[in-house]
Order: structure tokens, then C-alpha cells, then sequence
């Protein structure tokens, strides 16, 4: 299926399909329901220097159309993913990207610094997970900090450097210039936005962090719009992500200005969604006789 | 064992009380369904996307069918009220693991089942698949005694009738409109003059009574199984939604939390903190 071929920062992916960090494990859990070689490739839950505990439950709350979570990051730290879970997904032929997060830039860059003689393929820096109280969104919400996390981060990063950005601003452009000033390869967008679910019947927060990131269909709208707004912006490749549930939804995030996307919460509703969505994405560009997969990219008719 | 996303057909609906249903599905995986294992069903309406995790309260006898009571709390279990005989449902599924039933915990001692609420429902399959001195062989030295606690909030209890096949009953109420007039510790308190303390306890229930039974077993020096629930999403141990604080780092999270849809969702006591 070489017209489903991409490229992003000089890596090659069979297709341009991959998976949204935190919806999908290190890949393990749904090799049950999907073979991870017909992937692009799989972005792995969020890695940090130490093991993360995470947020008390309830973690996850579910809404129209969407899902809130609060999950906070946890995860067993950088040393067991490369001892563990990294030579697993060496088995399968597809492109590994660790999702990287930290309260501080030293321990962004200790993530990137242990990943650096790894097999890993890409690096997607996380500056905006809305659920963590330090770094991350902190980092993401400023152009400044931005700026500066992704220039200290792609100075050491021996992998291309995708810097994930939130929606939880004003202005998108403003962040993606920010990222591609700071040395980032490509952008992914967009993280969870926040939001709240309240229990009338028992007067209290369905989620235990209250606030927690809202992802699902619902969102989709925004995440085009943002998608668009950021391909207008900047030259390096978008990766784009936000209530993909279908290749039409994949398509239309192509026609928005990405070069690749990445399907999330979508998995839990079908674990088996990311192949269905290659198969559908393969039949529309046959169906419309398009031989490569990049030419849909802002092909919209003004 | 394998896991899948699949499909049931619904054999029968029936409603047990105001919101408590009884849903007897024809599914293939039902052949390796064991006790405390659960599935998650997706609704039809796409506007609600995550699997709802339910126990299996039974297994038919030719292992085909599966049966399962919920109890009506959103919109999932509300559509699921509508299922009609012939319907097909979508499921995930044999998920978590079940009741450990470990011979030597077993042979010759007196089990407790505790259940309270919608969480009686595995005790079913439970008290059918643990060997039974009550059932055909009384001489079985294999075998073990048991007594039923369960917790209703009124008068309208729901599979009393399944379970007083396999031992004795003693029932609780919120409301004390039948049996004794509190929680389920009160009536294995009440039980205690007459009947000797328990070997094991197998218990299923709200988070309150789960910690009154561990509570019980550790004052008491009880081996206890509790079957935990939490809100999840994916089921298959991706998303570390439903996780429950252990008292050991957890070897696959590698903190102090354990994924309660995959290394659960029933555990011995002692390893986690309610």
C-alpha cells in the first residue's frame, strides 16, 4: 500500500495512521485486537523519569459523545519502558514514539537523554496534559515556555522531536510558531481540552481531580479547526488527532493540513478501530483514484 | 486466554425489581467464563462510547449462554433495558480474572459469600462452580460448607432464589423490611453465636461494605477475596482508569496501583488498599 506512505522528519511510516498517547498502552494490550505492524506507528502512554502514581479515582467519567479523564500520567518511568515494553514492540514492523512528559525541563531531558541510544523512532514531548498540577500544560500554554522547553529538548534529542500541543489556549498559531522556532521536526494536535462533569444526584465531581481532559467525537470540530489554523502557521508536519472515530473523520484532518493522525479514544469503543480505519482510508483514496496519500493535504476546493 | 470484541444474542429479559434486570445472552465466548470474570457491553447509542462493565452472574449448564444482572444507573443500563429476545448485543469480553478457588482453601472449611447490591450478582456462578457439601456428595471431604450474606437496600431482593440452593441464607436490609435490619457485617455478626468463624470469605459489593468485610477478615484472621469495581474505559488494562492502591508496587504498573480489569478484578484482601 505504497500510496498510503508517509514521511515525517525524514521517518518513514507505511501509512499514516498512528495511536493517541494514553489511549493505547505501550501498544502490548491491544495486540490481542490489532496487529501492530499494519500500524504506522504506535505513540506510547506518557513516559517520565520516575514512576508516576497518577490521580486518585474516579479517573474517567464518560459524556455525550466524549470521555473525560484524569488519569495524571501514570506510568512506570522511563527505565522499565526500555527494559519492558520498548523490546516488545520491537517485535512489530511499525514506528515506535514515545510520548515524554516531566514537571521540570531537567526531567523532560533525562526522558530524552535515556531514549537517545534506543531504537526508538520519534519523540512527542507532552506540554499539555491538563491533568498533572506541575510542567506539562504549564510548559504549553505560554509560547515562551514552549519555546524554551522545545529548544533545550531538541538540542539533546538524538530522535525527531514532535512537540504536543494543547487546545487550552487562545491563540494555536501562537503555540505552534513556538515549537517550530524551538527546533520541533513536527507538531501533534490536539491534547484533551479541559473540562468538568458534575454528579447531581450525589452533589459532587465525577472525577476525583474534578477537572479532567475531555477527548472523544465531540471534539472534533475544534481539533479540525485547530489543525487547520496551525497548518496555516508553520512548515513542519501535523500530526492531527481529536475525536477521530472513522477514515472519513482521518480524511478530513488530511484535508485540514495534516500529514498524519492518530486515533484515541476511539479504542476503547473499538479496539480494533486502528485497522478498520487504514482498510477505510485505502478505499477512499482507490475510490477516487488518488495515488498517494499526500496529495490530499489542503486539497480543498475554495 | 483470549479476549475479543464480540457479539451475543439476548435469549431472555427479565426485570427482577424496579431497577435490577436479569439479561440471559447466547454468546460462544460464554465456554470459558468463570466466576467474578466480567464483560463490557457497548451501547447502541453512539453518543455513549465506553464499553459497560458487567459481571457474569451465571453460566448456563452447556456453556453457551451467559447471564447477567445489572442494575439500571445511566443511559447505558437503561438501553439495555430495551434489549429484546432475537437483539444483538456487542460486547467485550471474557474479561479480568475470577474467584481464585484453590482446593486447599476449600476442602472441609466454611465459606462466607457476602454480597451487597447489584454485587451479589457473581456470587451465582460463584456458589455454583465451588464444591459444595450440601450439593450431591455430603461425604466429599473435598468439599466445602457455606453461608450467604446478602445485602438489599428493601424488600425487593433479587437471586435469593438462585442462591439458596448452595447454602444457607442470611439476609440484610438498609430499610430492615426483611431479615436483619442493617448492613451485611451486622448479620454475620448476628450469625456469629451460632455459627463457627469462617475459613474464607469470597465478597462482592459497594466500596463501604468491601471495607467493613476486609476490615472484619484482618480483626478476625479471614483469608477474604473481594471482586472490586471502578470506572473504566478501555477494559484491557490500556487506559489506567480503573485502579485500585496496593499495598506492594504493582509489577506491572510499577507504582502502587493495580489495574483492576486486568490483574483484578477480584483480590486477596491484604494486597490492596480500600
Amino acid at each position: 500500500m505504497e500510496k498510503l506512505a508517509i514521511n515525517i522528519a525524514g521517518i518513514d511510516l507505511k501509512n499514516p495512521v498512528m495511536t493517541a498517547s494514553g489511549t493505547f498502552g505501550a501498544g502490548r494490550e491491544y495486540s490481542e485486537f490489532v496487529d501492530l505492524s499494519q500500524l504506522g506507528a504506535v505513540v506510547t502512554k506518557g513516559v517520565s523519569l520516575e514512576a508516576w502514581e497518577g490521580n486518585p479515582t474516579p479517573r474517567i467519567a464518560e459524556t455525550y459523545g466524549g470521555m473525560l479523564n484524569a488519569i495524571g500520567l501514570q506510568n512506570p518511568g522511563v527505565d522499565v519502558f526500555i527494559e519492558r515494553d520498548l523490546p516488545y514492540l520491537q517485535k512489530y514492523d511499525t514506528r515506535v514514539i514515545v510520548n515524554v512528559c516531566g514537571k521540570t525541563v531537567e526531567e523532560y531531558l533525562g526522558v530524552v537523554e535515556r531514549l537517545a541510544d534506543t531504537t526508538v523512532d520519534m519523540l512527542e514531548i507532552n506540554v499539555s496534559c491538563p491533568n498533572v498540577k506541575e510542567g506539562a500544560l504549564a510548559f504549553g500554554q505560554n509560547a515562551e515556555s514552549l519555546f524554551y522547553v522545545t529548544s533545550q529538548i531538541a538540542a539533546v534529542a538524538r530522535q525527531p522531536v514532535i512537540i504536543k500541543l494543547s487546545p487550552n489556549v487562545t491563540d494555536i498559531t501562537e503555540m505552534a510558531k513556538a515549537a517550530e522556532a524551538g527546533g520541533a521536526s513536527a507538531i501533534s494536535l490536539i491534547n484533551t481540552l479541559i473540562g468538568m462533569k458534575i454528579d447531581i444526584h450525589r452533589r459532587t465531581f465525577a472525577l476525583a481531580n474534578r477537572t479532567g481532559g475531555l477527548s472523544g467525537p465531540a471534539i472534533r470540530p475544534v481539533a479540525v479547526r485547530m489543525v487547520y489554523q496551525a497548518a496555516q502557521a508553520v512548515r513542519i508536519p501535523i500530526i492531527g488527532m481529536g475525536g477521530i472515530i472513522c477514515a472519513d473523520d482521518a480524511i478530513e484532518f488530511i484535508f485540514a493540513g495534516a500529514t498524519a493522525i492518530a486515533v484515541g479514544t476511539m479504542n476503547f469503543t473499538n479496539p480494533a478501530i486502528t485497522t478498520e480505519i487504514i482498510t477505510g482510508i485505502s478505499d477512499y483514496l482507490d475510490k477516487h483514484d488518488i495515488a498517494d496519500i499526500t496529495a490530499l493535504r489542503l486539497a480543498l476546493n475554495h | 486466554m483470549v479476549k475479543m470484541k464480540t457479539k451475543g444474542i439476548v435469549v431472555s429479559q427479565e426485570k427482577l425489581t424496579d431497577d435490577v434486570y436479569s439479561l440471559w445472552l447466547s454468546a460462544a465466548v460464554a465456554e470459558s467464563a468463570q466466576a467474578g470474570q466480567f464483560i463490557g457491553i457497548y451501547p447502541r447509542n453512539e453518543a455513549t462510547l465506553l464499553p459497560r462493565p458487567l459481571s457474569i452472574c451465571e453460566v448456563s449448564d452447556d456453556r453457551r449462554q451467559l447471564r447477567l444482572v445489572y442494575r439500571v444507573v445511566g443511559q447505558g443500563t437503561t438501553e439495555f433495558t430495551t434489549y429484546k429476545v432475537g437483539d444483538i448485543v456487542s460486547f467485550l469480553g471474557i474479561l479480568g480474572n475470577g474467584f481464585p478457588l484453590d482446593e486447599s482453601e476449600l476442602s472441609q472449611k466454611q465459606v462466607f459469600l457476602v454480597g451487597g447490591g447489584i454485587g451479589i450478582a457473581p456470587l451465582v456462578e460463584l456458589a455454583k462452580t465451588l464444591p459444595l457439601k450440601v450439593q450431591a456428595d455430603a461425604k466429599d471431604n473435598t468439599a466445602c460448607s457455606l453461608d450467604i450474606f446478602l445485602g438489599y437496600r428493601n424488600q425487593q431482593t433479587f437471586l435469593t432464589n438462585e442462591l439458596k440452593n448452595y447454602g444457607n441464607i442470611h439476609i440484610a436490609t438498609d430499610d430492615g423490611s426483611i431479615g436483619i435490619h442493617g448492613s451485611v457485617i451486622d448479620a454475620i455478626e448476628a450469625q456469629r453465636a451460632k455459627a463457627k468463624l469462617p475459613d474464607l470469605i469470597y465478597a462482592c459489593g459497594p466500596l463501604p461494605m468491601l471495607q467493613a468485610v476486609k476490615e472484619y477478615g484482618e480483626r478476625e484472621n479471614i483469608k477474604i477475596y473481594l471482586s472490586l469495581e471502578e470506572r473504566m474505559a478501555c477494559g484491557i488494562g490500556a487506559c489506567l482508569g480503573c485502579v485500585c492502591k496496593t499495598k506492594e508496587r504493582d509489577y506491572h504498573t510499577g507504582v502502587y496501583n493495580t489495574r483492576i480489569c486486568t490483574e483484578g478484578p477480584v483480590y486477596e484482601a491484604g494486597r490492596v488498599i480500600l
